[in-house]
Formats: structure tokens, C-alpha cells, sequence
């Protein structure tokens, strides 16, 4: 069986994209890898378009090779992957919905990102002037006695992003769900071409706010893979404890409100009050409570200080007093397991098959955390394990956060008695010409990806691929056959961001 | 469970005492809060929060006013699921063309006398996003706006002092008229 190595003898090797290889292809080449991907030996990592070109980036699982492949389109044409392969799919769409490059052969070709309220199409390719309404978008038509639909957004009842939910429901039961996002897309791929990296570092920061630690670490991250400057080692694990934070609120918060949704709010309660801990210490550490714009291209911001480090500190002992208990009482509560045991179950081979990131994809044994696989500084120096469960229902979701924030503890605790002095910037080296880099980094949510092509310092082409992307899709397959109650729960228990699909 | 409510019983709370207003906000609020609305308000409000395109950075910490630290009820603030239920309408994100009808037809949804909250420092004027293909630009270019709470994003106490100047304009307003 060919590896990715072998794809690359196939085109022309692109100079300077670092750390691993981009190559130039034909279409049949192309085609080939639509085909590894279609037979599940390869996995798609993302696909993203650029005036008449399209890039896609692959993952061989079984020797943790990564590689990009492009491929120029003259006639505004690629062959479809999502053709064979569905997890291509929404990005195939946004692709011509940006670029005006059109995916052939694919079964789907209805807009995503474009509602067509932009008064422009194809707004970063070669931009049209719209001269007339866009058609209503239709939904895909489900046919049965007693069937009927229930429309829910964008503006939904909670304090939650807008997207737009198409229920099919016989009886109480859930049929289909079509989502329908885009509603937030601010054109952030748009904004960050010729930016400054000041600026693109800020962008990046502002995809998901919930994830601006993980998105500023891996815009970081690809910008040194491309300039190559020699980031200092206190920074390196500066920037691990951030995102160890990062992770610890959040986790800490969702697993309270999955018990909300399922009307056990003295958990909501009580893990509110071990998350603002956990907030109210990051700010005192970095100066402000999501560490937005801490990590910056060439190291970190701000420095950590004693006060800092005491807060942390802090925090981390209450909950590692009051977390066990709290876990406990999740466990014994038979009324809460009532719901989440044996709802919204996402098959494993889904899982696999669309490269599931995070606690989604851990919870249907998919053993893949980029901390491990991938391995970058400072975790390889750092003791952890990569909790995996099987079950893929909301419980094992649930699980897989109490266990990661167990495991995040112990990495922060590391973090703390290990880090070294020194320096906390780089200056940036100036490079001629165009250099490329690429970045994956583990966010609460999965794996977030950075693409990006510099120019004299300046940002020429940047693409950001969120962990969402390949979750939105599972959640359509897990709600099948559960209840329409239960559907609030299973959406908590995937918690997508809409901002960071919609950019 | 048990053992967690028991001690809840001794615990001293966390909740924290009522932040100080802000004068100039006061101020501002003085001008905009008409006799009308402190008659109508009383001592509470509904809000409607609405998401028109943030980054989700606001919501979180407008869900953090809900936690034992802010406790935002205590005050009669707080958060409902429709608009029609609402006072207030708190806005979010710079809007982005997808959301603007959304936004709209929402506002139009929240019975009168109605007033808007724009959070954040894209509901000013579209902050880092602004001159996007995508973005409309600031809350006030969609609906009009009453109060602009800055922040990237507002910690929940400038949130929570906003909220309540708008109150304490209501109270004042309903003794004196």
C-alpha cells in the first residue's frame, strides 16, 4: 500500500512549507487520494481553496505521516472529493461558496456559507456582483406517514450561538436532523489576507472565543513552522499551560451543563463556581480571564509571576478537593444516568471514518490527541494519558472530559514545577519571498488546524480549520432515533462551535 | 448528594457584594432611560440575549453572570427564552450579514417600551471584523442602541454594572414619578 511518502515522488514539491512536505499534483493524483480517502486508509485533516487552486490535507494513521497535496484549477474545477468521501463535504460547499471553485461529481451543491445576504459571490476568488435574490435554500425532504418538521433557530432559546436546525419527527421521535450554519461567518479568511502577523495573530485569536488560547497557539505555531525563529523554552511551556487552562474551564463547564440540560442544575451549580476558579486565576496569571492574545507569534505576551503561579495554584487545589465528590455525585445519580447512558450514540466507524477530534471522537475509540500523536514541545517532555472510550453515548462523552480534566490537572501541576527561566519572545526573522506553515494543536474540542502562506512579513493566504467541522456532521447521526427532548443534551455533549465552523 | 446540600448549610456563600456603578455610565443611562421605562420596569429585568455574530467569547461570560460568584438574580435580572418575554435585548457580535434579518425579526418580536444592550467590542462598530464582505458593522447600524457595555469581552462585573445602572435609572425614575 503506498504511503503518503510516495504521493509526494508523484507531483512537484513545493519549497519551504514546513514542517511536513506540499506537493503539486495532476488531477489523476488527486483523484488517487480521493480514493485512499474513500477506502478509509488515509484521513482527511482539511481541504481549502485559494484563487484557482485547492489544497488538502492528509493523515496516515498508521505512520502518523501528515502531507498536502494541491492541485491548480485553471477552469474554476477539482474533482469532487466528498463524491466518495462525505466528510469533504461542507468544505467542498464553502469552497465554491469563497472561491467559486466548484467541486465535480459531487452529489451536494447547495451553498453553506453563503446565505446570499453578502451582495458579492465568490468574495476571496474572483469576486461576482449579485444581481439577483438567492433562491431559498432547500432542505432535503423526508418522506413518511406522520412525519412532519420542526424548524428550530438561528436565534435559539438559550444564551448559545445561531444555527439552524431542521427536525424530522415521527412522533417524538427524530427522524433527521439537517443543520444549516453560516449564520456567524464573519469572512475571517477574508480579513486575514494581507494582514500584518499583529493583526492575523488578533483574527486568529477571535475565531471561537471559547478557544482563543488553542487558535492563537496553532496560528503561533504555523507562523514559526514557516519563519523558523528559535521560540524560548519558557515560552514553549507558557503556551502548554494556557492551553491546560483552556481546557480545564471548559471542560469544567460543559460537564456542568450537560447535567443542566438533563435538569440537574446543582452540578451546573457547582461546577460554575470550579470553572470561575479557574478564570478568575488565569486572569490574575495573564491578565485576563479567556488569556486572549497571550500567545503571540514568537512566544508569549506576558509573563508568569509568583502571584500567578499562586493563583493557579490555588485553584487547582479546590478542585482537586471538591472535583471528586462532584464526580461522584454524577456517578450515583440514577435519574442523570437515566439520560445520558445509551443517548445519542455515535458509532465508532463514524467516527474514524469523518476524523473526529476531541472528547467526540475519544468517546467512540478513536485513540487520537495531537499532544500524543503528533507530539509537539512541550508535551513530549510531559507525563499524561489519553483517556479512550467505546460507548459513544452522551455518558461516555461526559467521561472523557472528567478524565482529561483529571488529566490536566496533573499536567498543569507539571507544567508548574518545571518550567524553565529565560526569555519569553522571539524576534521574528525576515524571510524573502513566500514561506508556508502548517500547525495542528489539541483545543478542548479536538484538533485545530493552521495553514498559512507568508509574504514579507505579511499573511497572504490563511486558512483555519476547527475540530467542528468534522463534528457538526456526527451530531446529524448520533440524534437519529432519540427522542427530540433528548436532542439538547446530545448538542452539549458534542458542544460545536458555530463561530469556528462558520469563521 | 446529601453530604453536598449539608454542608452548603455552613459554607459561607460566595457570592459577592453589588460592584459600584459607574457614574459616567450612570449618566448616560440618565439621558436614555426615559420616565416611561422606570415606570414599566420596576425592580426587574428580562433580557433576551442574541448572539448576531460573536466569536462566543461574550456568551461565556454572560453565562458567568449565572454562576454563585454574580448571581445576577438576586437583582430581578434575568435571562428568558423568547423574546416576547423580554425588556431588553442584549446584543452581541458584530453583525454579520447572515444574522442581520435574525436580528431584526427579533427586535420586533420584544413588546415596547424595548430597550438594547449592544456587549462587546465588535457590537460598537464591528471591532476587528469591521470592513469584512460579511459583516454589517456595529448592533446600532441594524437596530438602535441604549447602552454599549466595551470589552474583548467584558468580565462579568462590567457586565453585571452595566445591567444594574440601567436598573437603578428604573427604581430611581418609579420613586419619583
Amino acid at each position: 500500500m503506498p504511503s503518503l511518502i510516495d504521493l509526494n515522488l508523484e507531483g512537484r514539491q513545493v519549497q519551504r512549507h514546513r514542517p511536513w512536505p506540499r506537493t503539486v499534483v495532476d488531477s489523476a493524483v488527486w483523484s488517487f487520494a480521493a480514493r485512499m480517502l474513500a477506502e478509509r486508509r488515509w484521513s482527511l485533516l482539511s481541504l481549502w481553496g485559494e484563487p484557482s487552486m485547492v489544497h488538502m490535507a492528509l493523515f496516515d494513521s498508521r505512520t502518523a505521516e501528515i502531507g498536502v497535496v494541491s492541485l491548480d484549477c485553471p477552469d474554476n474545477l477539482f474533482p469532487s472529493i466528498a463524491a466518495n468521501h462525505p466528510p469533504a463535504l461542507r468544505l467542498e460547499r464553502s469552497i465554491a461558496d469563497l472561491f467559486g471553485l466548484v467541486a465535480d461529481g459531487a452529489h451536494d451543491t447547495r451553498p453553506w456559507l453563503d446565505h446570499g445576504q453578502w451582495g458579492v459571490r465568490a468574495p476571496l476568488g474572483d469576486p461576482v456582483e449579485m444581481s439577483s435574490p438567492a433562491p431559498p435554500y432547500r432542505f432535503l425532504p423526508v418522506e413518511g406517514e406522520g412525519v412532519h418538521q420542526a424548524a428550530v433557530g438561528p436565534v435559539h432559546a438559550g444564551i448559545i450561538e445561531p444555527g439552524h436546525f431542521r427536525f424530522s419527527v415521527s412522533g417524538e421521535t427524530a427522524v433527521r436532523l439537517e443543520q444549516r450554519l453560516g449564520y456567524v461567518h464573519k469572512g475571517i479568511e477574508g480579513l486575514m489576507a494581507g494582514a500584518d502577523l499583529a493583526r492575523a495573530a488578533q483574527l486568529a485569536g477571535r475565531v471561537s472565543g471559547d478557544s482563543t488560547v488553542a487558535y492563537a497557539y496553532a496560528f503561533s505555531r504555523a507562523t514559526e513552522a514557516a519563519l523558523e525563529p528559535v521560540v524560548p523554552a519558557r515560552a514553549v511551556w507558557l503556551r502548554a499551560l494556557c492551553a491546560e487552562l483552556e481546557r480545564l474551564a471548559n471542560h469544567l463547564g460543559d460537564i456542568g451543563a450537560i447535567c443542566n440540560d438533563a435538569a440537574f442544575a446543582l452540578l451546573l451549580a457547582h461546577f460554575g463556581v470550579l470553572r470561575e476558579g479557574v478564570l478568575r486565576a488565569a486572569d490574575t496569571a495573564f491578565g485576563h480571564r479567556l488569556m486572549r492574545d497571550v500567545i503571540v507569534p514568537g512566544g508569549v505576551a506576558c509573563d508568569l509571576n509568583d502571584a500567578g503561579k499562586a493563583a493557579i495554584r490555588a485553584a487547582l487545589g479546590a478542585i482537586r478537593k471538591q472535583f471528586p465528590e462532584l464526580v461522584e455525585l454524577y456517578d450515583n445519580t440514577a435519574s442523570l444516568q437515566d439520560r445520558t447512558v445509551s443517548t445519542g450514540i455515535l458509532r465508532p466507524d463514524l467516527a474514524a471514518q469523518y476524523c473526529a477530534g476531541g472528547f467526540v471522537g475519544r468517546a467512540s475509540g478513536r485513540a487520537f490527541d495531537t499532544r500524543r500523536t503528533l507530539a509537539y514541545a512541550p508535551y513530549k517532555d510531559l507525563r499524561f494519558e489519553v483517556p479512550v472510550l467505546e460507548q459513544g453515548d452522551v455518558n461516555a462523552r461526559v467521561w472523557i472530559r472528567i478524565r482529561e480534566v483529571e488529566q490536566s490537572l496533573a499536567l498543569i501541576e507539571q507544567i508548574l514545577d518545571q518550567l524553565p527561566r529565560g526569555e519569553i519572545l522571539a524576534q521574528l526573522p525576515q524571510r524573502e519571498g513566500p514561506c508556508e506553515g502548517m500547525a495542528l494543536v489539541e483545543g478542548f474540542r479536538g484538533d485545530v488546524l493552521v495553514w498559512l502562506r507568508l509574504r514579507d512579513g505579511r499573511v497572504e493566504r490563511c486558512h483555519l480549520r476547527d475540530p467542528s467541522w468534522f463534528q457538526w456532521p456526527l451530531l446529524e447521526a448520533a440524534i437519529e432515533g432519540n427522542i427530540v427532548a433528548d436532542f439538547p443534551l446530545c448538542n452539549k455533549s458534542f458542544n460545536c462551535s458555530y463561530s469556528g465552523q462558520d469563521l | 448528594m446529601r453530604k453536598l446540600l449539608f454542608e452548603s448549610l455552613f459554607r459561607l456563600p460566595l457570592t459577592e457584594a453589588a460592584p459600584a456603578l459607574d457614574d459616567a455610565e450612570v449618566q448616560e443611562l440618565a439621558t436614555l432611560v426615559g420616565t416611561a421605562a422606570r415606570r414599566s420596569l420596576g425592580r426587574s429585568l428580562s433580557i433576551r440575549e442574541v448572539d448576531a455574530g460573536s466569536c462566543n467569547g461574550c456568551e461565556l461570560e454572560i453565562h458567568a453572570l449565572n454562576n454563585a460568584y454574580y448571581d445576577v438574580e438576586r437583582f430581578g435580572i434575568r435571562f428568558v427564552a423568547s423574546p416576547r418575554h423580554a425588556d431588553v435585548l442584549l446584543v452581541t457580535g458584530p453583525v454579520t450579514k447572515n444574522m442581520r434579518e435574525a436580528l431584526l425579526r427579533t427586535y420586533e418580536a420584544v413588546p415596547g417600551p424595548k430597550w438594547v444592550v449592544a456587549l462587546g467590542d465588535c457590537a460598537k462598530d464591528g471591532g476587528c471584523f469591521a470592513g469584512s464582505y460579511a459583516v454589517v458593522g456595529g448592533v446600532s447600524e441594524v437596530i438602535p442602541v441604549d447602552l454599549h457595555i466595551p470589552g474583548c469581552p467584558p468580565p462579568p462585573l462590567d457586565i453585571l454594572r452595566g445591567l444594574l445602572a440601567l436598573l437603578d435609572r428604573a427604581a430611581v425614575g418609579s420613586v419619583a414619578s
